[in-house]
Formats: C-alpha cells, structure tokens, sequence
C-alpha cells in the first residue's frame, strides 16, 4: 500500500457530474502531475459527500477542507496554494452555508448530525477495501466468523431494535429469523438497492461512498442465516454504485474475505450483482425477486414471505442497503450502544435526503427521532428567499404530507405513521407558500399512475382515477362529491391493494385532504387556486 | 378451528378462507379466482376482515391459522368490494346486450349480485380493437377485466403462454407478446382462454349467420356432421345438467334447423381407429418412425408444429375424422347420392375451436372443394337452437342418417381422454392376433390423470401406450420422447384437459369437474351400445368395399392422409408487421 501525504477527494455524486466534476478531477491530476505532486498526494473520486447544490464539491485531506463550485480554472490555485504551499484558498471555501468552515470533520453543518450509516462516506476511498480494513472495516465479520454462533448474530440484531429502513420498517433481527430457522438446502440474501422512491438517493450514496460497508453486512447476514449466496439488486441507472460494488466485490475475493472457505472459517459467500431496469414496483421485495427471476416486475401474494419462499422458491432475506450498513457497527459496538441513538422505540438513526424549498439540499443522517423543525431550520438552514414553510412530504411520494402545526413531531418509523404520514426511506420534500397543493396531488397521483405495475385491480384502475380525479380539480372541473369519492377509493385502495404501491399511493392525497382541505374546496367551489398555480 | 361470521369450523392448516368459508355455507364472492387454476388474488373482491391485521385481505389466497377470526360482511369489506367492482365496470363497455356472453357473464353476475346501482367513475375503455386474426377465436381487449386467468391458463395448463399482461398500470392488457394478433404467435387455438375468462374478452369466432344462410339456401346441400363430445355437451347449452347425452335429440333439432342430412364424426372416427391402427402395424412391422402420435386433436397438432416440429415424423398421417368426414362427404357421399359436390355445403358440429383452423388449412381440400365449409362449436349450435325457438326438452329421438351416421361404442369414447388410445386397442389388437379380446374396457386409460401409461399384449410383443390431455401434459410426455427417456410404441395426446368434453368451443362453464362427469357419460353411452369395435362397424365395411378398397391404400392416401407444417416459437411474419408499424 503506497502512502500519500495527502488526499483530495473529488464528489462524484450526479449532480457534480452535472456540475462538471469529471473535468475538475482531470485537471487536478494533470495539474498535479505537472508540478510534480502526483507521488505525494492522490486524487480520489468519490460518492455524494452530501451538499448537492453546491457542487461540484472536493474535500482536501488530512486537514478536512472543504471547497465548493470548484472549476477547472480554480484547480491551478488550489494546488498551487493548497497542495503546494498548505494555504486554505478562502475563496473557494465561502459562498454557500459552508461559509467558514474550514474542516470537513467538524462543521456545524454535521454537528446534529450522527454518522453510523454514513460512518466512511466521505472519508475513505471507496474503492480501496485496504482503506475500509483501516476503519475497522471487515471486523464485524471476522468477530461474527471466530466468535459468535449464528444464533447470536441474529440475536445482537434482534437486541439492537434495528427496523427495516426501506420504508415497511420491518424489525430485521426478526426478519432474519424467519430465514435462520427456516429449513431448506438453499438461501439467499438480496441487498435492495433499487431505490425508486423519488427524492431519494441516499442508498446510492452509500454504495458509491462505502461499498464494502454492504458487501461485509452481507455477509454477516449470510452467516447468520445460512445463506452462501447473496445478490445486490440495484438500479441500472446506478452506474457508479454498479462499478463500486463490482471493484468491491473483487477485492474481497481477492483478499480471501469473500468466496469459499472465508478466512479459514468453514463459511462461504459469495455476492453477485443483478441490475434491475428502472420499475418503481421492483423496490417492493416480492416484485424484486420476481425481476431477478426474469419475471415481470410484479409484487406477489403474501404470505407465503421471502423469509421463507423467496428467491428461486428458497428462504431469502431481503434487506435495503441502509439497513445493511446499520449491521457491522451494531455487531462491533453492540446492541446497547446502538440503542443509545435515537429514540427507544426506534433506535439509530435515519439517512435523509433533503430536496425541495430549502437552503442545504443532500443528504445528512440523524439520530431517529428529531424534529422536522430541526432539520429544516438548523441543518437544513430553512427555506430560501424568505418564504414561508407551507408543508413537508415525508417518506417519498408515497409519504404523508405535514403543514406547519407538524413541525414538531418526532420523526420515527412509529410516529409519523399516527400522523397519517410515513417515514418511509428517508425522502425529505419541503415546499414553500408558493405551491398549489392542487397541483402537487395532481403530480404525485401522475406518478403512481404510471408506475402501477397493473396486478391488482385497487392499484391499477384506483391510481389512474386519482389521477383523473384530481386533474379533473386542478382545471376547475371538480365537483363536491370528487373529494367523496377520492376519500372512499382512498379507503378501498389503502385497504385491499395487493403491496405497498397501491396501499400507500392514496396516502399523500389523504393527508393533502385533511390539512390542505380548503385548498381543494377554492379550486372546487370558488373555481380560485390560492397561490395562482393551477390556470383555471 | 377458525371463526367465520361467528361460525366455527375446523379445516386442515393452509386452507384458503374461501375454503373454510365454503364450509359453513358462506359463500365470498369472487371475480379471478378459478377452481382449477392458480390463485390470482388480483381482483380483490373476495377481500375480508382478519381480525388483528391492518389490511383487508384476499379470501381465496389468505390461508386460516388456528383461533382466527374472519367476517365477510362488515360494512368495511362491503364498501371495498363495491369500490373495486366499480373501479372494473367503469373499465368495461357496457354493451351487454350485444355481448356473446350475456347472461352467461361472471362480471354481469357479480355487479348484479353486489346490487350495483351506480359507477361513479367516468367510464374509459381502452380504445383496442378486436382480434380476428384467427378462424378460430376473436379476443376483445375493450372488454378484458385483467383478471389473467386466462394467463394462468395458457401457461400452467396449456404450456402456450401465448397470453401475458403487456404494459402498465391502467394500460395493462392481457394480450399476446408486444401486442400481436394471435395468427402472428405459437397459439394452439385451442380456446381453453375461453373457459377461463369470465366475461366476453375472448370467444369462438361465431359462424352461425353463414350456416343459417346455407340452410337458406334452396341450391345447397347442406350436411353435418356431429363430434362425439358435442352429444354429451349440447345439453347445457340448453338448460340441463352437465352428464347427460342427446344424440337423439341433437339429430332432432338439426333436422328442423334445415339440415338435409344429419351425419355423424362417430363414422369417421371409427374409420380413423382403422387407418391409424394400420398405420401402427405397419410401422411396428416396418422398424418405425414410433411412436405413433395421434392426430386428432387440431389444437396438439398446431401447438406440435410450433413447439415440437422436430417430431413431427411421429404423428399420425391420418387426418382427424372432422377432416376424414369432410373428404367422403364430397367425394364418396356425393357420388353415392348423385349430388355434384361444388353444391354440397358441410358444416360439423364440434367441441372445438381449433377445428376451425383445421377445417381452413390449404391441404384440407383433397375433394377439389373444401372438404369442411364451416365448423359449428356446441355454443353456437345452441344459440342457433335457441334463436330458432325449437323446444330442445320435448323433441323425439331421432337417428342419425345412414351410411354415414352408423358408428359403434369405440367411436363414442373419442371424445374423453384415453378414449381415441382404448379404441385402438381394441382394433388392433384383434387385427394382429386375429383373437377376440377378452376385456375390451382398458380402464388404465381412462380417467383425469396427466399421463396415463398402459401395457398391451399383442402376440408375444409388448406395446407400451401413453395418453396425454391438456397441452402441459402433452408437452412433458413429447419431452420424454425427445429425450429418450421413456419409449412407447403410441401416443394419444387431446389439446384440451380431459380430451375433447373439454374442447374450447364447449358450453360454458367448463371446468375439471364437469369434463370428469361429461367424460363419465361417454364411458356409459359405449357401454350401452351394441358395437363396441371400430372394425365391427359394417358401413366402415362396406365403404371399404365401395371406395376405399382397403386401409391405407391408394384413394386412403389422397383423402384420408395428410403432412403437417414446421411452424416456429415466433413466427416471423409478426417481426415483419411490428417492423412495418414502426415504419
């Protein structure tokens, strides 16, 4: 392994891509390599290091800098001064919300926040497993392989409280107990990283920032449960995830940490990548497995569950990437000091990503349990141009959408869900005063429209007439017994859909009708939208 | 022990709640959900409250656990039912009236017995046009519910998957691969998709208007010929219970219909037992090609030339008796009876969809005519009946025109399962030994079971039998062939579960029970008669020594043989279409 005196860290999430990162990424090396540093010092593409907006975004190491909207014009100063004479380059360090803040490690921007998830995003080179084995990276595995049973791992996971964080909230540690005692010659574990909710990406940050992360829960999963084989299933969009998991796979085969016999252990396991082609339903794990078996992306009838028959028939643990990368720590630090995170309920903590009508756009992870007012207002910096809050989804699309009276609420996987709402997988929507809760419905409803995989009858026909039903409102066309019958098919669609597409598409009208009701009557009787969005 | 609307009863774990509900006489109603078929569990109408779950959940999939409690009638599950029924009506055309599967509808059913009054959603249909690519069948997209039974169907059953949900969302249609028409795909025409779907999205293609027109017609001849499963069917499409036979009243009502002469398959059939049986002499003797496959069934044969073209060799020459029937009708019946045969119209009456195809194929036409003019399945017989306001119940028995009308117990069993295979046997094994059988009831192939195996001594050789009904069967049996695994010297293999009482133009419904009991009645109706054996028939006899001189001979050949077609998986005249919509 060749030391460096230094490393800079280029942000290769998309929107730095978009923001031109590649480029300032050659130029670093070619500049470097021109005056010489490129033995000292090395330049390192990494995932989203979480400030979206400001891209594209570097962190110089060992000192933490941080600089924003960097050019390729900006790259000769930065080696020059930087690199070359250890001077912070102010300029490129101050216009945003990182205004001053010098270090990457300790800003008040991650002050609230606690990094179990995202522990190594950010920080390591993803693609280097020797830089994840220096973060204690593979530790929880070989604990589990020389110390613990299987049983025991299984139980650690159960202690620790740990719940599902794609979005059901599942506890996982009883998940993986269906699959444990479940009898079979063959089983599986699928890490989801299809990540369709819209808004949300914070699983591919994951995978791009920290891949062995997930490989090596995997494998304790497998361990535990008994499974040899597992699959990553994710978005064939995910480019760079796809390419990082693929490099991540082989290094530990290479280094004997995955494969047969691993470590002299007796285990064996084995990770494969299955690409999944764009399908919203494919995140819901029936329909996943029904994808990777070269079916029609579709959920199935449960029960029977995939804890038992999943994967080629054969018990199968689905897990979301989030929640695997909960699972090394848990089994480093234990279940009491994860338990110490978040709220006792709902232990941990959560990944959020934050877009819409507001100042700090990206991802941040916190303790469960925080209040909306507190990420908007402290980590998100609050909402642009002086605007008012009008509401917050939660959860996604298919998440429940907060006013103002719910900036206080705890949220956690058991709360929100009183409220009407879900925390889901982490989405983060805000909006200010100037949008026409009309016209949100009207695109939420546009979306499950199109991706209703057409199974059931409640989802299939109920979300294309949500839609129309809405529609209908937003052009004036609404009639009083619309809000009855949008109420009524709600009901019958929440109720009797086959999987949670069709079950929570009627969640984000819900909440609209019940703290946005008086939007919806102006549009329908005084034939007026409040915020003069929708031409009626 | 489970609880349903405060009744207990005690069923075996993994009983559905339909099931136990069925227990105690509570019936759930039910839209996709198909005895014979895998669970669907997509309509939601059969939803019912479990106590202690969130959600409401689908009776017919959700299985009981001990102490559960369900209700099937709470103003919750009532009201989510309604929803949903509405949420399918206002995706179906409300033509009713002019739909052929009115009053024998399971949605109309349905919306009449949940007393829908009022669909509050605006009405949208998809705008597809009808399918009538085929001779044999005509899908309607507009009208499918989406419900895929008719999926499970083709795939589990038939082996076809032919059928398959296309696109998305609202825009989901049951349909074959990227939308083609059914003549562009590897379908049997089987029609067993009819049995399965519930409402009028696929049918038979109806031809009754041209035979009604023939029948109008004072320059016409107009013959027909009656399937031995349709006397067994015909019934129901009247009004009786499934099991019952009609011979006599079905040639009663032909006759007064218009028919000149009411003729029968049965004679045919028992001519087909003594061209095939010679032929698995012959090729016994003569080393091979074997196994003999029988050619009866249209829908094997289609579903034999897409799938398993490289076995061809095996089936049968001899045409199936609707084929067999057409060619003596133009050539040796109209010379017996002075009628030039351009003026001859033939119509048969079949259980079947696919004899519609076979009857338009270009080798059928070895008269110089088309030997078959229109094929009747036993539904549009009976709409014909029905229109034509002749009182079915109270007609006398009536018998079949001679020469062409006298058959024999071998002749009747056709149209079960086994039974084309059991006829056979009978034939030849008396022929090759020159014995009398001891036991003419071979009872090891009968019955519902996938593949049935049977033994036969003929002389000092054994010959091993095998009898496949349903495409998936036929297709695991053909499988063992390919494969070498299993040898046998013949073959039966019938398209449709339970053999041709099954058939695809059948009355509706027909599921595995009543093809068990239409089956059954055969069995008795041979047992009845006083001629069991195809070679005991004296009007095959004499047609040999009137015209065919002797089995597989000269005039056999041209008239009674026929060669197939090697068809792909994926014809490609589809491609060409897709390719020219594409521009």
């Amino acid at each position: 392994m060749q030391f460096y005196r230094s490393h800079v860290l280029v942000c290769g999430g998309t929107p730095c891509v978009l923001e031109g990162c590649k480029a300032v990424r050659d130029a670093l090396i070619g500049e470097l390599k021109r005056v010489g540093l490129d033995e000292e010092i090395r330049v390192v593409e990494t995932g989203c290091l979480g400030p979206c907006d400001l891209g594209p975004v570097i962190v110089v190491y060992p000192e933490g800098t941080l600089y924003e909207k960097v050019q390729v014009r900006d790259v000769p100063q930065i080696v020059e001064e930087h690199l070359l004479k250890g001077r912070i380059v102010r300029r490129l360090t101050g216009e945003g919300r990182l205004a001053g803040i010098v270090s990457y490690k300790e800003p008040t921007y991650l002050e609230t926040q606690e990094r179990i998830v995202l522990r190594n995003c950010g920080i390591i080179d993803p693609s280097s497993i020797e830089e994840y084995i220096a973060r204690d990276g593979y530790k929880a595995l070989v604990k589990c392989l020389t110390e613990m049973e299987p049983c025991d791992v299984v139980e650690v996971v159960k202690q620790s409280g740990l719940v599902g964080r794609g979005g059901a909230a599942f506890p996982t540690g009883l998940k993986w107990s269906f699959t444990a005692n479940a009898d079979a010659d063959e089983k599986f574990i699928i890490c989801n990283a299809d990540e369709g909710e819209p808004g949300t990406f914070k699983d591919r940050l994951i995978l791009e920032g920290d891949p062995h992360s997930i490989l090596e829960a995997m494998a304790i999963a497998g361990y535990a449960v008994g499974a040899k084989r597992g699959f990553v299933y994710i978005r064939g969009e995910y480019v760079l995830s796809i390419e990082q998991i693929g490099k991540g796979i082989e290094q530990a085969k290479a280094l004997g940490l995955l494969g047969e016999d691993i470590l002299g252990s007796g285990f064996s396991f084995d990770v494969e990548i299955r690409k999944g082609a764009g399908a919203y339903v494919c995140g819901e794990e029936t329909a996943l497995i029904e994808s990777m078996e070269g079916g029609r992306g579709e959920p199935r009838v449960k029960p029977p569950y995939p804890g038992t028959h999943g994967f080629l028939g054969k018990p199968t643990v689905v897990n979301n990437v989030e929640t695997l990368a909960n699972i090394p720590p848990i089994i480093l630090n234990g279940p009491v000091w994860y338990r110490g995170f978040g709220t006792s309920k709902c232990p941990g903590t959560k990944v959020f990503t934050m877009t819409g009508d507001i100042n700090n756009k990206g991802l941040i992870e916190v303790p469960m349990g925080i209040t909306l007012r507190k990420i908007i207002y402290e980590i998100g910096g609050g909402i642009p141009e002086g605007r008012g809050f009008k509401m917050a989804q939660t959860g996604g699309t298919s998440g429940g959408c907060l006013p103002r009276e719910m900036l206080d609420v705890p949220m956690d996987y058991f709360t929100l869900p009183e409220m009407g709402s879900a925390l889901g997988s982490g989405a983060l929507l805000i909006m200010d005063d100037s949008h026409c809760i009309v016209d949100i419905a009207e695109s939420f409803m546009r979306f499950f429209a199109r991706e209703s995989c057409g199974k059931c009858v409640p989802c299939r026909e109920g979300t294309a007439r949500l839609h129309d039903i809405v529609k209908n409102i937003a052009h004036g066309n609404g009639t009083e017994k619309d809000l009855e019958v949008l109420k009524d098919l709600s009901h019958a669609m929440e109720k009797t859909s086959l999987c949670g597409l069709g079950q929570s598409a009627p969640i984000p009208i819900m909440t609209m009708l019940k703290y946005f009701g008086d939007e919806f009557e102006a549009h329908i009787k005084d034939k007026l939208c409040p915020t003069g969005t929708c031409r009626l | 022990m489970v609880t349903i609307d405060g009744q207990q009863v005690q069923v075996d774990a993994g009983t559905t709640i339909l099931e136990a509900a069925r227990k105690v006489k509570i019936d759930i109603p039910t839209l996709c959900h198909h005895p014979d078929l895998e669970v669907q569990a997509v309509c939601r109408i059969c939803v019912v409250e479990v106590e202690g779950e969130k959600l409401l959940q689908p009776a017919c999939a959700y299985p009981v656990r001990d102490n559960m409690v369900v209700h099937t009638n709470t103003p919750g599950v009532r009201h989510a039912r309604r929803v949903n029924l509405e949420l399918i009506l206002a995706h179906h055309p409300t033509d009713c009236l002019q739909c052929i599967r009115n009053r024998n509808c399971e949605l109309q059913a349905l919306a009449e017995r949940l007393g829908i009054r009022e669909v509050r959603f605006e009405r949208r249909l998809r705008g597809l046009p009808p399918d009538e690519s085929t001779p044999a069948i005509v899908r309607e997209p507009d009208k499918c519910i989406s419900c895929r039974r008719c999926v499970a169907m083709c795939r589990d059953v038939q082996a076809a998957t032919v059928l398959w949900p296309v696109g998305r969302g609202v825009d989901t249609v049951v349909a074959p691969a990227c939308e083609r028409e059914l003549s562009d795909v590897a379908c049997a025409l089987c029609g067993q998709c009819i049995h399965a779907c519930p409402v009028g999205a696929i049918a038979e293609r109806d031809d009754t208007e041209k035979v009604f027109r023939a029948l109008a017609d004072p320059t016409k001849h107009v013959v027909v010929q009656t399937a031995p499963a349709t006397r067994v069917s015909i019934g129901e499409e009247l009004g009786f219970p499934p099991g019952e036979i009609f011979t006599g009243k079905l040639v009663a009502a032909l006759r007064r219909l218009g028919f000149d002469k009411v003729m029968d398959t049965d004679f045919t059939a028992d001519l087909t037992i003594i061209e095939e049986g010679n032929e698995l002499l012959k090729r016994i003797k003569e080393g091979g090609p074997l196994p003999l496959i029988t050619s009866c069934s249209p829908g094997w044969i289609k579903f034999g030339e897409h799938f398993f073209p490289d076995l061809l060799e095996y089936v049968s020459t001899c045409k199936s008796p609707q084929q067999m029937f057409g060619a003596l009708v133009k050539t040796y019946y109209a010379r017996n009876a002075g009628i030039d045969p351009k003026d001859i119209f033939s119509v048969s009456l079949m259980p079947c969809t696919a004899k519609k195809f076979e009857a338009e194929r270009p080798e059928m036409a070895s008269s110089g005519y088309q030997d078959v003019d229109v094929v009747l399945t036993s539904r549009e017989l009976g709409r014909m009946i029905r229109e034509a306001g002749i009182d079915f119940a109270s007609l006398p028995d009536e018998e079949h025109d001679a020469p062409m009308g006298i058959s024999t117990g071998a002749a009747a069993i056709f149209g079960a399962t086994g039974g084309v295979m059991e006829a056979a046997l009978r034939t030849v094994y008396e022929v090759a030994t020159g014995l009398e059988l001891p036991n003419i009831d071979f009872k090891e192939v009968r019955g519902l079971e996938g593949i049935k195996e049977a033994e036969i001594m003929l002389g000092d050789m054994k010959v091993r039998v095998g009898v496949a009904h349903g495409l998936a069967n036929a297709k695991r049996i053909l499988e063992l062939v390919r494969d070498k695994e299993k040898e046998y010297h013949f073959i039966e293999i019938m398209a449709c579960p339970g053999g041709c009482v099954g058939g695809g133009g059948q009355p509706i419904p027909t599921d595995m029970e009543i093809r068990k009991i239409r089956g059954n009645a055969l069995y008795v109706a041979d047992r009845l008669l006083p001629l069991r054996k195809s070679h005991e028939n004296p009007a095959i006899k004499q047609l040999y020594e009137e015209f065919l001189i002797e089995p597989l001979g000269e005039v056999s050949h041209q008239l009674l043989h026929t060669h197939y077609t090697r068809r792909s998986k994926y014809p490609i005249s589809g491609s060409a279409r897709d390719l020219a919509k594409l521009g």
